[in-house]
C-alpha cells in the first residue's frame, strides 16, 4: 500500500511564558496513512493530536522530522491541492452565507464557475444543509457549522481528507450522518485521516489507528491486531433466583426489580449459571460476552504512562 | 488570482464592519462642520473649508486604516479561520497581500465617499471644480496605503491594541520627523551624523501633505509630486516585504 501521508520522527516544542520555557509537545511522531483507508488518530486531550495535524497542514513548522504527502514535501502546493481539512470547533466568516462560503473556498482551488455551482449544490445535499444554504453562518448552530465545515473540506474533491474531531459537538443523529459520509468517502476511494477522543466512533469506522499519549505514539496498527478477540468475561442478566443462590457463580454487579446482573469469568461458569437458571425455572434476560475494546486498550495505555 | 479572491473577501468583511460606518459618519460631520468654522473666521471662508475638509479626510482615513487594518490578520488567527485558508494551496504571502489589497480597496471607497461630501461643499461655495483638490485627495490616499501596510505589518505578529498604538505612533512620527531637519542644521559632529541617519530611517509622511499648497494656491512642483509618489510606493513595498518575512515563519496556534 502506498503511503498517502507519512510522518517521520516529527518533533515540535513551544516556548511559553514571560521567561520562555520550552515545552515539547511532539516527541518524535512517525506514522503512515495508506491510500483508501480510514486512519484514526486518538489520544487524550492535550496529547498532541491537533499539533500533529497543524504540522501536516503547514500551519506550524516542526522543529525536526519530515512530512510527505503523496510522495511530495507537505508544503508543496501540488500536494495541498489534493487535501481537504476540517479543523476542530470550526469558526468561519460568519458574515457569509453557506453558499457564498463554499464558493469562496472553491475559488481558492480555481474551480471553474459552472463546475463550482454544481459541486456546491451537491455538497450541500451531501451534508444535508440545502435548507440553510442562503442563511449567514452566524445564525448556524454548532452542528450545522460542523456540516458546512465538512462540505468545505470536500470542496476540492480531495484524495486525502483530514478531520480534527469531526464528531465533536454533534447529537447522536448528526454523528451517525457524519460517520456515514466518512464511510462513503472511503467507498469512493478517498483516504480519511481523523483525530478523535470518542472511541466508539473510531472503533466503528477506522481501518487502522494510532494512539498518541504525551506526544508519543504508543501503538499503531490494524484495530483487529491491537485488540484481542479473547472473551474477558460474560455479563449475564437473570431473574427468578435469590441473591444467595447466585453467589459463588460470579460477581453480582447489580440487582434491580428482581433482576440480577452477574459478571462471570470462565466459560464453565457461564454453563453452570445457565444450568442453575433452567433447574430453578428462572429467566435469562441477556448474555453478553465482553471482549477487549479499544477503550480498555486506551485506558490501559494512558494509565501506564 | 488567489490574491484577488482573498482581497474580495476582505473587502466584504471590512464593509460589513460597523466601526467603518461610525468613522464615516464622524468624518461627514467633521467635513460639514468646516462650514460652521468658516462662519467664525475672518478672511477667506473657502480656505477654512478646504483646510478642515482635507484634514478630516486624512485623519478619519488613517483611523479607518489602523482600526480595521490591525484587526484583520489578527482576527483570522484568533478565530482560527486561517486554519482552513493556509491548509489550502495558498502561499502565505498571497494571504497577506490579499488582506492588504482588500483593505486598500475598502479605503478607496471610503475616501471617495468622504471626498464626495467635501467636494460638494466646496463646490457650493465656489461654483468651480478644482483639479488640485483631487490631487490632494490622491496623495492622502497614498499615505493611507502606506499606513495600511504598516498596520498589517504590526498585526502579523502583535495584538490589535498594541498594533494600533504602533501604527498610530508611526503616523505621528511620520508627520513630525521633518522637524529633525532644523535640529540637524544646529548639530555638529557625530551627533549630526546620528540625526541624519535617524532622519533617513524615520518615515516622512509630510511628503504626502499638499494642503498648504492647494489651500493657498501655491505652485506645486512636478518633481516633488513624483518624488512623493515614488517614496510612498517604495516605502509601502518595503513594509509589505517585511510583513511577509515575519508572517512566513510564524506558527499559528
Amino acid at each position: 500500500m502506498d503511503a498517502v501521508l507519512a510522518l517521520e520522527n516529527v518533533r515540535k516544542a513551544f516556548s511559553t511564558g514571560f521567561i520562555p520555557q520550552k515545552k515539547e509537545i511532539l516527541k518524535g511522531i512517525s506514522l503512515s496513512v495508506g491510500a483508501g483507508e480510514i486512519f484514526g488518530y486518538l489520544g487524550p486531550n492535550g496529547a498532541g493530536k491537533t499539533t500533529t495535524l497543524l504540522c501536516v497542514l503547514g500551519l506550524i513548522f516542526p522543529d525536526a522530522g519530515t512530512i510527505t504527502m503523496f510522495g511530495r514535501p507537505h508544503l508543496d502546493p501540488a500536494a495541498k491541492e489534493r487535501v481537504g481539512f476540517l479543523p476542530e470547533n470550526p469558526y468561519f466568516y460568519d458574515y457569509l452565507t453557506a453558499r457564498e462560503f463554499l464558493d469562496f473556498y472553491a475559488k481558492l482551488f480555481k474551480v471553474a464557475p459552472a463546475e463550482r455551482r454544481d459541486r456546491i449544490s451537491r455538497l450541500l445535499k451531501l451534508v444535508d444543509m440545502e435548507r440553510a444554504a442562503d442563511l449567514p453562518l452566524r445564525k448556524f448552530s454548532r452542528g450545522m457549522l460542523q456540516r458546512v465545515g465538512l462540505a468545505q473540506a470536500l470542496v476540492n474533491e480531495p484524495a486525502l481528507v483530514i478531520l480534527d474531531e469531526p464528531l465533536g459537538g454533534l447529537d447522536p443523529i448528526g454523528r451517525k450522518e457524519i460517520r456515514d459520509i466518512i464511510i462513503r468517502l472511503r467507498a469512493e476511494g478517498q483516504t480519511v485521516f481523523l483525530s478523535s477522543h470518542i472511541l466508539q466512533d473510531i472503533e466503528m469506522i477506522c481501518d487502522r489507528v494510532a494512539i498518541i499519549v504525551g506526544g508519543r505514539i504508543l501503538s499503531q496498527g490494524r484495530l483487529a491486531d491491537l485488540i484481542s478477540e479473547k472473551v474477558l468475561f460474560t455479563e449475564v442478566e437473570v431473574s427468578g433466583l435469590g441473591p444467595d443462590e447466585l453467589s459463588g457463580h460470579g460477581e453480582c454487579l447489580s440487582t434491580q426489580a428482581g433482576r440480577a446482573l452477574l459478571k462471570v469469568f470462565e466459560e464453565r461458569g457461564v454453563e453452570d449459571v445457565l444450568d442453575l437458571v433452567r433447574r430453578r425455572h428462572g429467566k435469562i434476560h441477556s448474555l453478553i460476552p465482553r471482549t477487549q475494546t479499544l477503550e480498555d486498550l486506551f485506558v490501559d495505555m494512558v494509565k501506564q504512562q | 488570482m488567489t490574491v484577488n479572491v482573498i482581497a474580495l473577501n476582505t473587502f466584504k468583511e471590512a464593509v460589513r464592519d460597523r466601526v467603518l460606518y461610525l468613522l464615516l459618519f464622524f468624518a461627514a460631520v467633521s467635513i460639514i462642520f468646516s462650514r460652521v468654522l468658516a462662519l467664525l473666521t475672518v478672511g477667506d471662508r473657502v480656505k477654512i473649508i478646504k483646510d478642515v475638509g482635507l484634514a478630516s479626510i486624512s485623519l478619519f482615513g488613517v483611523l479607518m486604516a489602523i482600526l480595521i487594518g490591525t484587526g484583520l490578520v489578527y482576527k483570522e488567527i484568533e478565530k482560527r479561520t486561517i486554519f482552513t485558508l493556509i491548509s489550502k494551496p495558498i502561499r502565505r504571502h498571497e494571504f497577506l497581500l490579499g488582506k492588504f489589497f482588500g483593505l486598500v480597496v475598502t479605503l478607496a471607497v471610503m475616501v471617495a465617499a468622504m471626498s464626495l461630501i467635501f467636494l460638494a461643499i466646496v463646490f457650493f461655495h465656489t461654483w468651480t471644480v478644482e483639479a488640485r483638490l483631487f490631487l490632494a485627495v490622491v496623495y492622502i490616499f497614498l499615505e493611507l496605503v502606506l499606513v495600511t501596510a504598516v498596520a498589517i505589518l504590526f498585526s502579523s505578529f502583535s495584538t490589535p491594541i498594541l498594533s494600533s498604538l504602533f501604527a498610530l505612533a508611526f503616523y505621528l512620527i511620520g508627520h513630525f520627523s521633518w522637524s529633525l531637519e532644523t535640529l540637524i542644521k544646529k548639530a555638529r559632529g557625530t551627533g549630526k551624523t546620528a540625526l541624519q541617519i535617524l532622519h533617513l530611517v524615520l518615515p516622512d509622511l509630510e511628503n504626502f501633505n499638499l494642503k498648504t499648497e492647494v489651500v493657498h494656491g501655491l505652485p506645486l512642483s512636478t518633481a516633488n509630486l513624483l518624488y512623493a509618489a515614488a517614496y510612498g510606493l517604495v516605502y509601502t513595498a518595503f513594509v509589505l516585504v517585511l510583513a511577509v518575512l515575519i508572517f512566513r515563519r510564524r506558527d499559528f496556534i
